[in-house]
């Protein structure tokens, strides 16, 4: 996901509470419509719970949530993104899917410094489409690593 | 390793695996001679498994491997030839040299740094055993590998043909060599071919040592008709002149020792009684032409049938020596299956089971009578799938030997470091549980019999001044109870000081030190993380890895831990784990609109809760009364976060469940839908593990359902609330 090779990369947009994101289209395994999760107790309240995809038991993010956004009701336009991150799979709880688009390292600027923004330590970069500000998340930073957030 | 075409690499990769049961046996051996056994075959148990691998080794040039096994052996030798009485410090040493000679395998496997110190010092120590013995043996510095090349052509089949058994040379008895020579007559037995061994190599690495003439007796062999192509007719007989002593030709035939009829003496000091009219046939001595040694007729029988007509068939050389001498072991017949295959089977019949719920929750909701085809035939289904799935979780069963043979080593190592004497008795070794559990547990099991051998058993002194043997006694049990497995370790040591363990508790901030506590909450508060009650740091326990730990591990595989003790009788603790980590019995309920399973074998008893069933002991804590006796109530909806509490509970249902501990509590739900077997779909480790969830489900509907762990859940409600409500109980 670090490829700096000239051949650029490939972005997924998506909408979460009326903002604009998006991620490298590499760390996303697929992309699936809104189903009822199981809630998972004492959870931190940004996991929505989780679900079955394919007989395997995925956990789901809300992402509004997770980037302290407001959250959103869902309806049946929500659809969940699942990416792949150290090796292990989970659900982002998305509003909706934009567009793919390609671009190369070079359109990405760094975020500005706000460092009291707690938001911007899950932005990578930002990047202008259609003059739209659109940001590309850091998966890495997006998905806690393990169980450091057992309540 | 690397080059995984390499036909040396799967043979020494199958060398290994037979060690380890070669180390099986060892440690089998070594603890029935500890525990008295006077059966001669049990010392020779002992050697030959040391002995098979110092040979295997040889082959393989693990110099380490070999040079410890060797004088090991050596002094095993002295035991067998009753020169040497092991006492029970010797016996120690054994096993020691046991635990470690396991360690150069391992290092010599994963080309690790051979711990050549530690050899030296067991080395010195064992051969300290010997003493001033008359050392007959040979020097064991002398030992040198026997170089087998392991080479793949066969014999000559031209020259076998002179092996025809129709004796071409007619010969008297055997030439004598004069002077400092030696007769040396030699018959293998089936078992040495059995054993991968090669009369070729033997005979040739004896020619090495000298001048020698090598005769063969044909006189048994039968007529091909009558030939039996496992049983060996040849016997041999060399008559070598040599400086060598008769040390060093035995030491020739020591891989073969008890496989083959061997006589040695000085030439010219006593006829042979074989000679007579034997038909025998000169081989040119070696080493000139080593192939023209004829090979026996105990030819593995997939040779046998090609060469019929060059009889007798040539015997294979050695190159699959040591992946046959594992046949000596049993003769159980034994396929290895790669693991991942039996994890695909596995995953496949979950599915099935899976399958089956959706099928019958879609036939059920048909409305379909229960007498129909249908529903007949579903039900031969659900038998089926039941029955595959046992059958599978079979092929991944284990018996815990293993496992307690590790354990006894744990016992050794740890006994030894804080100098006290423990015994190990372990019982139900052929217990058999899930793979995945036997290795899970290993980490948790070493930690508390650490503990029992550290805490829990008083030093010697201390034990003499109770009246009780000097020697503790530490018991690792298995045993299956209600379709659960039972693990227990147990010593016979003071017990748990409680006062002292209530003190530390409140000393260290975990409990309010006015609370009155239960023995039996007292003794959980062991389990408690930051708990530590040795007065002293051992270097043995005081790693930072306390109980605690254990009992996570246990919990993570879906067991439960309970402490039982009595004051200067000894602890008792149990594991109980279930069968497998695949399936569950479950009774799936309903809570504040979510799907849970709670595993059928807590559940005792459901109830209805009528409007005088449930006390209040206080605000937020309740107990319902069941036949005179009262248990407290907890709410799962609110445990769980799913809604706030509620003031009355009238109407509700009520699962009681009985805890480990003996205590019982009860859980207020909704509905109970359904009894059905269930896959358990673990939550890895990067989940968000919240107390009293288990793991999870999918249901007939692809919903998850999460799967509870009853016991966590209380405990995880936190121990004082408990206290209260136990003092409660005992009322």
């Amino acid at each position: 996901m670090s490829d700096a090779s000239p051949r650029g990369l490939e972005l997924l947009t998506f909408r979460v509470a009326e903002q604009e994101y998006s991620l490298d289209i590499m760390s996303v395994r697929e992309i699936r419509g809104w189903t009822r999760t199981t809630p998972m107790p004492h959870a931190p309240d940004y996991m929505r719970g989780v679900i079955n995809l394919r007989g395997t038991v995925l956990p789901v993010m809300d992402l509004a949530r997770r980037l302290n956004l407001p959250s959103q009701e869902t309806n049946d336009r929500n659809v969940i993104i699942v990416v792949k991150m150290n090796g292990t799979l989970t659900g982002l709880l998305v509003d909706a899917v934009s567009d793919i688009v390609a671009m190369s390292e070079e359109d990405l600027q760094p975020p500005p410094d706000i460092a009291s923004d707690p938001q911007m330590s899950v932005v990578r970069a930002l990047t202008v489409i259609d003059d739209r500000m659109i940001r590309v998340l850091d998966l890495g930073a997006v998905v806690p690593r393990t169980t450091d957030e057992v309540a | 390793m690397t080059d995984h075409n390499d036909p040396m690499a799967e043979i020494k990769a199958s060398f290994f695996i037979e060690c380890e049961e070669l180390l099986e046996s060892l440690q089998d051996g070594l603890q029935e001679m500890d525990e008295g056994s006077e059966d001669p075959e049990t010392i020779n148990v002992v050697f030959r498994a040391v002995h098979s691998i110092k040979g295997g080794a040889g082959a393989f040039g693990l110099e380490e491997l070999v040079r410890f096994a060797h004088r090991y052996e050596t002094v095993l030798d002295e035991v067998r030839a009753h020169r040497l009485d092991a006492d029970s410090e010797a016996h120690k040493l054994f096993f020691a040299a046991a635990d470690h000679l396991s360690d150069l395998v391992r290092a010599s496997r994963d080309d690790l740094p051979m711990p050549v110190a530690e050899s030296d010092r067991l080395l010195t120590s064992l051969e300290a055993l010997l003493g001033d013995l008359p050392d007959e043996e040979v020097r064991p510095e002398d030992f040198e590998p026997l170089g087998v090349t392991l080479s793949l052509d066969l014999p000559d089949l031209s020259d076998m043909e002179a092996a025809d058994g129709t004796g071409e040379t007619d010969h008297d008895a055997p030439a004598e060599a004069a002077g400092d020579g030696w007769i040396i007559r030699f018959k293998p037995e089936a078992e040495l071919f059995d054993t991968g061994n090669e009369p070729q190599m033997l005979i040739r690495n004896l020619c090495a040592l000298g001048e020698a003439t090598v005769t063969c007796d044909l006189s048994d062999l039968p007529s091909l008709d009558r030939l039996a192509p496992e049983t060996p007719y040849l016997c041999w007989t060399i008559s070598l002149s040599t400086t060598s002593d008769e040390g060093e030709l035995r030491e020739v035939f020591e891989f073969v020792d008890g496989l083959c009829e061997l006589s040695i003496r000085r030439a010219g000091a006593a006829p042979l009684e074989a000679a007579g009219q034997a038909r025998t046939l000169e081989i040119a001595p070696p080493p000139a032409t080593p192939a023209a040694v004829p090979a026996p007729e105990a030819a593995p029988p997939q040779s046998a049938p090609a060469l019929t007509d060059a009889a007798p068939p040539p015997v294979e050389d050695g190159a699959d020596t040591p992946a046959r001498k594992s046949k000596e072991t049993g003769a159980k017949s034994v396929v290895r299956v790669d693991l991942e295959r039996i994890e695909r089977l596995v995953n496949l019949v979950g599915e099935l089971v899976i399958n089956q719920a959706m099928l019958s929750q879609s036939l059920g909701e048909a409305g379909l009578s229960p007498h129909s085809d249908a529903m007949n035939g579903l039900e031969e289904f659900q038998r089926l799938t039941r029955d595959i799935q046992d059958s599978v979780m079979m092929i991944r069963a284990q018996p815990v030997k293993s496992l307690f043979q590790r354990m006894s080593r744990i016992v050794r190592e740890s006994s030894a470091a804080v100098r006290k004497d423990v015994r190990l008795v372990t019982e139900g070794e052929s217990t058999e549980v899930d793979k995945t559990v036997i290795e899970r547990l290993a980490d948790p099991l070493t930690h508390m019999i650490r503990n029992s051998v550290d805490h829990g058993l008083e030093s010697p002194d201390s034990r003499r001044a109770a009246g009780k043997p000097p020697q503790g006694t530490v018991r690792l049990t298995a045993a299956h109870r209600s379709g659960r497995v039972v693990i227990e370790v147990s010593d016979d040591g003071g017990g748990i000081d409680r006062k002292k363990v209530h003190q530390v508790a409140i000393s260290k901030g975990l409990v309010p030190p006015d609370l009155p506590l239960s023995d039996n909450e007292i003794d959980n508060l062991l389990f408690l993380p930051g708990f530590s009650t040795a007065s002293q740091v051992s270097s043995l326990s005081g790693r930072g890895v306390g109980m605690d730990v254990v009992k996570t591990s246990i919990q993570s595989l879906g067991g439960r831990i309970s402490i039982q003790s009595e004051r200067g009788r000894g602890t008792t603790f149990s594991i109980s784990l279930p069968l497998t980590l695949a399936v569950l019995d479950g009774m799936v309920v309903n809570v504040a609109g979510e799907t849970l399973v709670l595993p059928l074998n807590v559940v005792v008893e459901t109830l209805s809760l009528g409007p005088d069933d449930v006390q209040m002991l206080r605000p937020g804590a309740h107990v319902v009364r069941v036949r005179g006796g009262f248990v407290p109530l907890y709410d799962l909806g609110v445990m769980l976060g799913y809604r706030p509490a509620r003031d009355t509970h009238q109407g509700a249902i009520v699962l009681l469940i009985s805890l480990d501990d003996g205590n019982r509590a009860a859980l207020v739900i909704d509905a109970i839908q359904d009894q059905r077997q269930v896959v358990i779909k673990g939550l890895d480790d990067s989940f968000y593990r919240a107390p009293g969830i288990a793991a999870a489900t999918i249901l007939g509907d692809g919903q998850i359902a999460l799967i509870l762990d009853p016991a966590d859940i209380i405990a995880a409600e936190g121990p004082l609330r408990g206290a209260e409500l136990a003092l409660t109980q005992g009322v």
